[in-house]
């Protein structure tokens, strides 16, 4: 059985607006329509989708934060909403702008604090906080009040307290925003080793494309509050036809730089946009680059996940 | 896993004592910080009784009570909202964590949310208002003729005041589930309540009295179980039993305090935030 299932799932929203000096009306919104999936434990999904697509309103729904207005949803065998505390038991959430530590207590009160509040025994609690302590670095911090950490610290510690609990299914509201790239590089792979051993699933939210390349074997991605596409990350690179773009400073200012597989989209002085499918590598492309040209500088842009969206609508 | 019940209708209150015991733990790291709140807090809410006393330098009485019977009402009433702002006063912050989204946090953890909202910033130092009130009560049952049914109101009168304005702390806070921010308004019953019951009811107009009594029963808090205590008629006409009907209002007060707060959190969960 699915560990995650969402049928025909719909949510609504009254919104009301100002119509002339008094008179106000309502209309309903549709934050998510005709929502259906279903993900099976162990599992690493990548849900994406431009702000205000219904990300955040579906995984408050698969928490229990929000009632759905029709449709079918299981979470561990769980209707979220109307048993919200026992699911809460299940889950772990992460949510990346928020922090669900005590501002004012240093890590380990946090940490100690939620282990009574879950209940985990005494022995399962040491195990899993040495180990996450250790692998995510967070030893030294360990009495910090929260508010001095760092974004990065301070996420690394959210995790470490959405997982004392050995949650089956952990959500990831954009976890990787604001970090570096070391920072991020690290999480990553903290992520995969805890998919990979414990066999967590794992659905997260992200705006970032490497995210979910360097995690997630399928991808949904939601748009006007339903599936445009479910399947592997590849498929939709390809399917869609985005560009990756490639900026190069030239030594010199010169002709439109011709390099076979990339075209050139724009020239601004020494300065030169060329672009390729999205899908292929970019090693021949700055390779043929480097061979023909004095370069000074080079730099390399993903797609953004709006762009990939919009040429999958275009393309299908 | 079936566990026994008790130890189930129990497992709030231990997290709650959790969730306090954490910020007592946090708030004694600044001890000077925690020890002058609190003193400031006792000397504050103390220099308010002393201005009554200061009244009664030029008045015998105040609507027909001495000062020692005004001690017994004020002290009742400051104990009663002194421990539900003790205990769950943080509830007030409500339409803070809707605003932040805290809420959302909240509701994600296997705890029921008003345990967690009320045991948020848990403050040690509102004992401060406690102290002042207790010490005011202590000089007011001076003009008690003691019995054993007395006795009995008397304690009575201390665990209904504190459930009637715990009731109207949850009721109005969770107003803001529907405004956001309205903790204004929540405080012109909760503290205007008590405020209003710090005087014998006699200096206000009947109307307002029975508006006390059967609207919003701040009067049951300290006014009738006091008339009890010293043995006075009614001064309103109002029938003699109550003097003794406090505990009836507060289980009702109880009643309409969770539905409403079912109703706020309802709301929010079908409008997230």
């Amino acid at each position: 059985m699915s560990i995650i299932e969402a049928r025909d799932l719909e949510r609504t929203f009254a919104v009301r607006r100002r119509a002339g000096r008094l008179r106000r009306e309502r209309s309903t919104v549709h934050a998510v329509r005709d929502l259906s999936f279903s993900i099976e434990a162990g599992e690493m999904v990548g849900y994406i989708g431009p702000n205000g697509a219904g990300k955040s309103t579906t995984i408050k729904m698969l928490t229990g934060i929000l009632v759905p207005t029709a449709g079918h949803l299981r979470v561990a065998g769980l209707d979220p909403s109307a048993r919200r505390t026992e699911l809460a038991r299940r889950i772990g959430v992460v949510f990346g702008q928020r922090t669900t530590l005590w501002w004012d207590l240093p890590l380990r009160d946090s940490f100690e604090l939620l282990q009574r509040i879950y209940r985990v025994p005494p022995a399962t609690y040491r195990r899993n906080l040495d180990r996450y302590v250790e692998l995510l670095a967070l030893g030294d911090l360990l009495d910090t009040p929260v508010r001095q950490l760092s974004l990065g610290q301070r996420m690394r510690g959210d995790i470490t307290a959405a997982l004392l609990h050995d949650p089956d299914i952990l959500y990831l509201d954009e976890p990787t925003i604001g970090l570096d790239v070391v920072s991020k590089g690290r999480l990553r792979e903290f992520l995969r080793a805890l998919n990979d051993e414990r066999g967590t699933t794992l659905l997260l939210t992200t705006h970032d494309l490497q995210d979910i390349e360097a995690l997630c074997s399928r991808v949904m991605v939601v748009d006007h509050g339903t599936l445009v596409f479910d399947g592997p990350l590849a498929g939709l690179r390809s399917g869609g036809g985005a560009r990756r773009t490639l900026v190069v400073d030239l030594v010199d200012e010169a002709p439109p730089i011709d390099v076979p597989g990339a075209s050139t989209d724009r020239v601004e002085g020494p300065r030169q946009w060329l672009s390729f499918p999205a899908d292929a590598s970019a090693a021949p492309v700055v390779a043929a680059v480097a061979a023909a040209y004095d370069v000074a500088d080079l730099s390399l842009q993903e797609p953004a996940i709006e762009d990939v969206i919009r040429e999958l609508y275009a393309g299908g | 896993m079936a566990e026994p019940v008790p130890a189930r209708a129990l497992e709030p209150v231990r997290l709650y004592g959790r969730i306090a015991r954490m910020w007592i733990r946090a708030s004694l790291a600044y001890p000077v910080s925690f020890w002058t709140m609190t003193i400031g807090a006792f000397f504050t809410t103390a220099l308010d009784f002393v201005g009554v006393w200061i009244l009664f330098g030029t008045i015998d009485g105040l609507g027909g009570f001495g000062l020692q019977e005004v001690a017994l009402l004020y002290g009742a009433s400051g104990i009663g909202i002194g421990v539900a702002d003790l205990l769950i006063g943080s509830v007030e912050q409500v339409g803070q964590h809707v605003r932040t989204g805290s809420l959302d946090v909240m509701l994600v953890r296997p705890v029921p949310l008003l345990v967690q909202v009320c045991a948020d910033r848990f403050q040690l130092r509102r004992l401060g208002r406690i102290a002042q009130a207790s010490a005011v009560l202590a000089y007011g049952f001076g003009a008690v003729d003691w019995s054993p049914a007395r006795l009995l109101v008397a304690i009575g009168m201390v665990l209904t005041a504190s459930v009637v304005f715990f009731c109207l702390f949850v009721t109005f806070a969770s107003v803001q589930f529907w405004t956001a921010d309205s903790s204004e308004f929540a405080n012109a019953f909760t503290y205007g309540g008590n405020v209003l019951t710090q005087y014998p009811l006699t200096v206000f107009p009947g109307e307002l009295v029975k508006m006390l009594t059967f609207v919003l029963p701040v009067a049951f808090v300290n006014w009738y179980p006091c008339l009890y205590l010293l043995g006075r008629d009614d001064p309103f006409g109002l029938p003699a039993w109550l003097q003794v009907a406090g505990p009836l209002p507060a289980l009702l007060l109880c009643g309409v305090a969770a539905l409403v707060w079912r109703a706020g959190v309802r709301h929010y969960e079908s409008t997230g935030s």
